[in-house]
C-alpha cells in the first residue's frame, strides 16, 4: 500500500504578476501556504487582495504572456509552478477540481450540461460513453439533482442558479481530485441555497478526503466552513490561524477591523466601524513597509516594522507586522 | 418547432399585404402610365383614353389594387413597359442567371470570412490580426462600384484574365461547355463581391472569439483539462460562429437583392441590372415587380435566419 | 408616532404569459401578488426577499418603472400609479431610487457635475451657479472631494459611485428613496461607509427609505420596520424585533437561519437547526401555503407582527408568541 502524504500542496515564496503598461506587478507578493487532506482552508479578503490569483496560480490559468509566476507550488513533489501544459492537462480536472463564482457565466450555454460534465471524464477516465453517462448520472445524484437522466438533457439557463452550481460542482468532482479549488462559490446565490452548496462541499470532502482551498470575501463563510482561515490584504497573507483563533482572538489590524465593519452588532443605533482610505490598486500598492499602514494613520510608524515580516505569534497563528501589539481602534483612543 | 414556422409564415401575410400596398402606391405615383412615349400617329388622344377605359385605368384606386394582386396571385406581373415581354419571363431569365451569381458569391464569402476572422481572433493584436484588420479597413472603407471597376480594369481590360461583360460566351456548346463558360463569366466578379460582403462577417467572427476567448466558461473547460486547441474549436470556435449562422438567411437574401452594382459594373444580365435598368428605362411596371420580390426575399431572408437561430442556439429554442 | 409617507395597497404586478399557436395569453407571471404595506417618514423599512421574490419589481413599481396590473400606492393620498397622478405631483422629484450597479446607472459619458444635476435641472430652475453650489454640497454630504465634480463615473471606485448614486437621488431633497440593493456590489469595509452615509442623511434630512437587499443582516442594520416576500407575496412584516426575535413564518425562519453565523463555536448547533428548519419548509409545505402554493394574506398576531397564515392557524399562532415573549 502507498502511504499517502497529509500535505496535499505547498506553496512556497510564491509571487504572481501582472504586465501592466510593460511593467510587472505581483498581485500575489510572497504567498506561503499549506493545504493538507481532510482540511478546508480559507483565504479572505476584499476584492483585489490576491486571493483569486493564488487560485489562478495554482491551477495555471493565466494569460501566460503578461503573467509572471514565481516561487514553487509543490503536489506531491511536483512543481506546478512552469509545468508544461500538456502535463498540467492531466493535473486540471483530475487531482485539482475548480469551481468558479457565477454559475451561469461558467458553463457553455450551448452544451448540454451533462455533456459538460462527461467532457472531464473523457480526458482524464478509460471510459467509453456509456460509462461516462453513467458517472455522469451517479455525480447528479451525489450533488443532490432531482431527476438526473433529465437533467443530463438540459441546458444551463434551463436550471435554476443552485442546480447550475451542482452542475459545476459535479464537474470538479467528477474525477475524484485530492484538491478542490472554490473561488467564491456561493457569492452569487441565495443565502439559503449558498447553506446547501456549503454542506455539499462538506459532504464531498467528509466522503473524498480531498483539501479544499475556499476563497470568499463572506467572514459569515468562513466561520461556518473553514478549518484554517488565511486573511490576506493587497497581495500579502496578513493573518493565519484556525478558524476559531481568527474569529475570536484576531490580532493584526486589518483582520480586526474587517470584523468590526460586519453589521452583526445588536446595537443598531451604532454607526459601523469604517476603514479609512482604500484598497490600493494594483499599481499603486506600497511595496515597501506595513501596506495597511496608510489605513491606520493614528498608528505612529515607529510600531510598524521596516520590512514586516510574518510571526508565529502562538503555535498555528501567524501575523504579519508588530503593529498589532499596540493597535487600537481610532474611536477607542480618543473616547468618541 | 413547426408551429413557430408555420406562426411566422402566417404572420408574413399581414407583412406581405402591407408591402403589397407599398409598392402598389408607388407605383401609382410615379410618372406616367403604359401610353408614355407611345403617342404617336396611329395613337391619338382618343384611342388611349379607350384604351385606358379597356385596362381599367379610369377604375377607383382600390379595384386597381385588388386587380393587381389577383393579378400577382396567378403570376401575372403585367407587361414589360420597355421591352414587349410579360415582366415574369423577363425576371425569371434574370434571375437565374443572379441565383448562380449569388451562389458563388456565398461561398467564396465564406470560404474567405471565416478562415480570416478565425485567424484574427485567435491571433488578436498580432500581425495576422493587423493585416486582416488592415484589409477589412480598405474593404469597408472603398465604395463598392470603385472596388469593382479597379478590378474589372485590372483583370479584366489590362490583363484580360476574366471577361468583361456577359454571363456566358455565344460559342459555348455542350452542357459543360457552357458550365464552364459560365463560371468564367462569373468568377471575377463573385470574387470581387465576395470580399467586399466578407467585411462584416469576418469583423463579427473576430469579436465573437474576442470575446468568448475570455468567457468564464472557457476558463471552465481550461480547469478540466481539456487541451487548448480542442478548447478552441469545441467551445470558443462554436459560439463564437452564432452570430454569423444568425445573419446566413438575411446574407444570402442580400447578396440576391444587393448585386444590383456588381451586375451593372460587369453587365451581367441579371436581377440587379435589370433593376437599374429598368429606373433608367421608367419600365415601372418591371420596376414595381423587382421592388416586390426584393421585399419577399428580405421576409424570407429573416424568417430563414430566425429558423437557423432557433435550431443551433438552445437558449432561443421554441418548445 | 410619525406620520405614513407612502401607502401601498394590495399591489400587483402581473406580465402575460403568451403560449399556444395563437400566442394568447394563457397565464400570467404574478411578480408582485397583493402586496401592502406603508413606510412612515423618515424611517427605514426593509424588503427582504430572495432573487425572483418580487422585492425589485416592488420596488420599481413604487418609483413608477414598472406598471402596476392591480391595486394602489398612495402618496398623499393620491394613487401614483397612474402616470398623470405622478406628473402633477411632482412625484418624481420626492421619490428617487439608487440602484444596485453604480457602474451601469450612472452614465459613463458624463461628468459627475451633470449626473448629480440632472435631476435638480429636471425640477428646479437655478442659476449655473446656484446649481453648482448645490452639487457640491451634495457631494460634501456624501464625503465627496470637491474635484469630483469634473471627473467621469469611471475614474472612481465601486463605493464611491455608490455614494454619487446617493447624493443624485438626495439632490432633489426626497421625502423617500428606494434603494434596491444598494450596497451588495460592494466590499464589506465600503459597505459600511455608504450604510453609514446612508444613515447620516437621513437623520439629517429626515428622509424615509425602502431598503431592498437579501442580506437579512444589512437589513437589521437599516430598518426599523420590515417585510419578507417570497413568491411575490408577504409571508411576514413587523417591527425588526418581532421578525428577528419572534420569526413565525416557516420561510422567515428559513432565510434567518441560512444566513451564515461569525459564531465558530456554535457551527453545530446552527447547522442541526438550520437542517431541522429545512426539514419542516420541504414537509409542511401544505400548512405555510395555500394549495396552489400561494401565500396566505396575513393575519395581525401581535400590535406590529403580522403573518401570512391560514385564518384559523393566526389564533393559535398569536397564542404562541404570547407564551414566548412572556417566557424570554
Amino acid at each position: 500500500m502507498e502511504k499517502q502524504s497529509d500535505l496535499l500542496l505547498d506553496i512556497q515564496h510564491l509571487h504572481t504578476g501582472y504586465r501592466l503598461q510593460g511593467k510587472f506587478y505581483d498581485a500575489a507578493d510572497d504567498v506561503n501556504l499549506t493545504l493538507k487532506r481532510d482540511e478546508i482552508l480559507a483565504i479572505v479578503g476584499e476584492s483585489g487582495c490576491g486571493k483569486s490569483t493564488i487560485a489562478a496560480s495554482i491551477i495555471g490559468l493565466y494569460d501566460h504572456k503578461n503573467t509572471k509566476v514565481t516561487g514553487d507550488i509543490l503536489y506531491n513533489e511536483l512543481n506546478l509552478v512552469g509545468l508544461n501544459e500538456s502535463l498540467f492537462n492531466k493535473i486540471r480536472g483530475d487531482k485539482i477540481g475548480m469551481i468558479f463564482q457565477d454559475p451561469l457565466a461558467s458553463l457553455n450555454p450551448l452544451m448540454r450540461v451533462g455533456d459538460q460534465v462527461a467532457e472531464t471524464l473523457y480526458y482524464h477516465t478509460d471510459m467509453d460513453e456509456k460509462q461516462r453517462h453513467e458517472r455522469v448520472i451517479e455525480l447528479f445524484n451525489q450533488v443532490g439533482m432531482p431527476r438526473p437522466e433529465e437533467m443530463y438533457r438540459m441546458y444551463p439557463h434551463e436550471l435554476s442558479g443552485g442546480l447550475r452550481q451542482r452542475v459545476v460542482i459535479a464537474m470538479a468532482i467528477a474525477c475524484k481530485p485530492e484538491i478542490i479549488i472554490a473561488d467564491e462559490p456561493t457569492t452569487a446565490l441565495d443565502v439559503t441555497i449558498q447553506a446547501q452548496i456549503l454542506d455539499l462541499l462538506e459532504d464531498i470532502q467528509r466522503e473524498s478526503h480531498s483539501g479544499i482551498i475556499l476563497i470568499t470575501h463572506d467572514l459569515g463563510v468562513v466561520a461556518e466552513t473553514a478549518d484554517e482561515v488565511a486573511v490576506m490584504y493587497a497581495g500579502q497573507i496578513v493573518e493565519k490561524a484556525d478558524v476559531k483563533t481568527v474569529f475570536s482572538h484576531p490580532l493584526h489590524p486589518y483582520t480586526r477591523s474587517l470584523l468590526n465593519s460586519m453589521p452583526q452588532s445588536d446595537d443598531e443605533e451604532q454607526d459601523l466601524h469604517v476603514i479609512q482610505g482604500t484598497v490600493p490598486s494594483l499599481k499603486n500598492m506600497p511595496r515597501e513597509g506595513d501596506r495597511f499602514a496608510a489605513r491606520i494613520p493614528w498608528i505612529p510608524e515607529s510600531e510598524h516594522e521596516a520590512d514586516p515580516k510574518v510571526h508565529e505569534v502562538e503555535p498555528g497563528h501567524w501575523v504579519r507586522c508588530t503593529c498589532w501589539k499596540n493597535f487600537h481602534f481610532q474611536e477607542e483612543a480618543s473616547g468618541e | 418547432m413547426w408551429k413557430t414556422i408555420l406562426r411566422r409564415l402566417l404572420i408574413m401575410i399581414p407583412q406581405l399585404l402591407i408591402l403589397s400596398l407599398l409598392v402598389f402606391v408607388l407605383a401609382k405615383m410615379m410618372p406616367g402610365d403604359p401610353f408614355t412615349g407611345q403617342i404617336n400617329p396611329n395613337m391619338d388622344a382618343k384611342t388611349i383614353a379607350h384604351l385606358k377605359q379597356e385596362l381599367g385605368l379610369n377604375d377607383p384606386v382600390w379595384v386597381q389594387y385588388t386587380r393587381w394582386v389577383g393579378d400577382l396571385f396567378h403570376g401575372n406581373l403585367g407587361q414589360s413597359y420597355t421591352q414587349h415581354v410579360s415582366v415574369l419571363s423577363l425576371i425569371s431569365d434574370r434571375a437565374v442567371n443572379t441565383f448562380w451569381l449569388s451562389l458563388l458569391t456565398t461561398i467564396l464569402t465564406y470560404a474567405l470570412a471565416i478562415p480570416m476572422g478565425i485567424s484574427a481572433g485567435r491571433h488578436q493584436d498580432e500581425w495576422q490580426d493587423q493585416t486582416i484588420q488592415i484589409f477589412n479597413y480598405f474593404t469597408f472603407a472603398i465604395p463598392g462600384f470603385v472596388f469593382y471597376i479597379l478590378g474589372l480594369w485590372l483583370f479584366g481590360f489590362t490583363l484580360g484574365w476574366f471577361p468583361i461583360s456577359g454571363s456566358v460566351s455565344a460559342s459555348a456548346h455542350g452542357f459543360w461547355g457552357v458550365v464552364g463558360s459560365r463560371l468564367y463569366h462569373m468568377i471575377l466578379p463573385a470574387i470581387l463581391y465576395a470580399l467586399i460582403t466578407t467585411t462584416s462577417i469576418v469583423q463579427y467572427l473576430r469579436t465573437g472569439i474576442v470575446d468568448n476567448k475570455v468567457e468564464d466558461y472557457v476558463r471552465t473547460a481550461r480547469s478540466k483539462g481539456v487541451p487548448e486547441n480542442v478548447v478552441f474549436n469545441k467551445h470558443i470556435l462554436r459560439n463564437s460562429m452564432l452570430p454569423i449562422a444568425a445573419f446566413m438567411g438575411t446574407t444570402i437574401t442580400g447578396l440576391l437583392g444587393g448585386s444590383m452594382i456588381i451586375e451593372t459594373v460587369f453587365s451581367y444580365p441579371g436581377m440587379g441590372k435589370l433593376f437599374l435598368d429598368s429606373i433608367s428605362q421608367r419600365d415601372y411596371s418591371t420596376l414595381t415587380a423587382l421592388i416586390l420580390l426584393f421585399g419577399i426575399l428580405t421576409l424570407i431572408g429573416n424568417l430563414l435566419s430566425d429558423i437557423i437561430m432557433s435550431l443551433i442556439d438552445p437558449r432561443i429554442r421554441v418548445k | 408616532m410619525s406620520e405614513e409617507i407612502i401607502q401601498i395597497k394590495d399591489l400587483k404586478v402581473h406580465y402575460p404569459i403568451r403560449s399556444g399557436f395563437w400566442n394568447r395569453i394563457t397565464d400570467y407571471v404574478r411578480a408582485v401578488d397583493g402586496v401592502s404595506f406603508s413606510i412612515n417618514e423618515g424611517e427605514t423599512y426593509g424588503l427582504i426577499g430572495e432573487s425572483g421574490s418580487g422585492k425589485s419589481t416592488t420596488g420599481k413599481a413604487i418609483v413608477g418603472v414598472e406598471k402596476a396590473t392591480g391595486g394602489e400606492i398612495l402618496y398623499k393620498g393620491v394613487d401614483i400609479t397612474k402616470a398623470s397622478n405622478r406628473r402633477k405631483l411632482n412625484y418624481n422629484k420626492d421619490v428617487q431610487m439608487i440602484f444596485q450597479d453604480s457602474m451601469s446607472s450612472l452614465n459613463p459619458r458624463k461628468r459627475i457635475e451633470d449626473i448629480i444635476a440632472e435631476p435638480i435641472r429636471n425640477f428646479e430652475n437655478l442659476t449655473t451657479d446656484q446649481e453648482r453650489d448645490r452639487v457640491q454640497e451634495l457631494l460634501d454630504i456624501v464625503g465627496m472631494p470637491s474635484d469630483a465634480i469634473y471627473k467621469y463615473p469611471h475614474e472612481f471606485s465601486g463605493g464611491q459611485r455608490q455614494r454619487i448614486g446617493v447624493a443624485r437621488a438626495v439632490a432633489t431633497n426626497p421625502k423617500l428613496i428606494v434603494a434596491d440593493e444598494p450596497t451588495s456590489a460592494l466590499d464589506l469595509s465600503v459597505q459600511a461607509q455608504v450604510l453609514n452615509f446612508m444613515k447620516h442623511i437621513q437623520q439629517q434630512y429626515g428622509i424615509g427609505y425602502l431598503f431592498i437587499s437579501h442580506d437579512l443582516g444589512v437589513v437589521k442594520h437599516m430598518s426599523e420596520n420590515l417585510a419578507i416576500m417570497h413568491r411575490g407575496r408577504l409571508v411576514e412584516i413587523g417591527s425588526r424585533d418581532e421578525i428577528y426575535k419572534h420569526p413565525v413564518h416557516i420561510y422567515t425562519k428559513r432565510l434567518l437561519s441560512a444566513i451564515p453565523q461569525v459564531d465558530v463555536d456554535q457551527r453545530e448547533a446552527h447547522k442541526k437547526h438550520r437542517e431541522a428548519v429545512e426539514k419542516e419548509f420541504q414537509e409542511n409545505q401544505s400548512k405555510w401555503y395555500d394549495k396552489d402554493g400561494r401565500v396566505y394574506p396575513l393575519q395581525k398576531i401581535a400590535p406590529n407582527h403580522f403573518v401570512a397564515l391560514p385564518a384559523d392557524e393566526a389564533e393559535a399562532a398569536k397564542v404562541r408568541e404570547a407564551k414566548e415573549k412572556e417566557r424570554s
